[in-house]
């Protein structure tokens, strides 16, 4: 094996664990519900990211295999983080913020964790009185 | 030194579990519980990875692609049962 494949392996391991500590880390060091939101995503991108670069690279360099399972889980796991953000902050909100708490809108609805959609409305029927 | 950079990872990870797990039993609200054990998820997978490396297999990516699709999955189940009291409407 060579040195530089060894440094270029070892760099992305260290940052993964670096970049996954950070994100664990602002979980308990943030003060409030919604800033502890913006952590973890360190740890999405850039820490499951970086060990998937190295297990790519380990496995193309050292074991002469490659394989597309990664960029897989890459992909899978950056739709699902915006979703995720999205029903923890909505689940927040439920618990913690009243339809006062928040700004308008400019619609014609509200927030929709607190109204109702709006009513399709019907479509007129055809044929009628005849 | 690959075998190095594992185990500094695998400390890293190990302490990024057991702060999900002070969030989990201090979070003042639920959100904070669901957002630490979905990092926990997220732990869980890259620490499967590594360990993936360490073996020199590549079993382990299935595995931590399950693990990525049960933890989503979980996550927004319970994020539905505290938003409407009910999963599947």
């Amino acid at each position: 094996m060579a040195p530089v494949t060894e440094i270029l392996i070892s760099f992305f391991i260290v940052v993964s664990g670096i970049f996954g500590l950070v994100g664990s880390y602002g979980l308990i060091k943030l003060r409030d519900t919604m800033q502890r939101l913006h952590a973890p995503t360190k740890a999405t991108t850039l820490g499951v990211g970086g060990a998937l670069i190295a297990s790519m690279l380990y496995f193309l360099l050292v074991k002469d295999s490659f394989s597309f399972h990664e960029l897989l889980i890459t992909l899978f796991l950056f739709l699902t983080a915006p979703i995720t953000a999205n029903f923890i902050s909505k689940a927040f909100m439920v618990n913690n913020l009243r339809p006062k708490d928040v700004p308008e809108t400019g619609r014609d609805y509200g927030w929709a964790i607190y109204d109702d959609p709006p009513q399709l409305k019907e479509p007129e029927a055809e044929g009628k009185g005849e | 030194m690959i075998e190095i950079a594992l185990l500094f990872a695998f400390g890293c990870y190990s302490l990024g579990l057991l702060f999900n797990l002070w969030r989990i039993t201090r979070g003042p609200d639920a959100a904070d519980r669901i957002l630490a054990l979905d990092t926990m998820v997220i732990n869980v997978i890259a620490l499967l990875i590594l360990y993936g490396i360490r073996e020199g297999t590549s079993v382990y990516y299935e595995a931590s692609m399950l693990v990525a699709m049960v933890g989503f999955v979980s996550t927004v189940a319970y994020c539905r049962f505290i938003l409407r009291g009910d999963i599947i409407e």
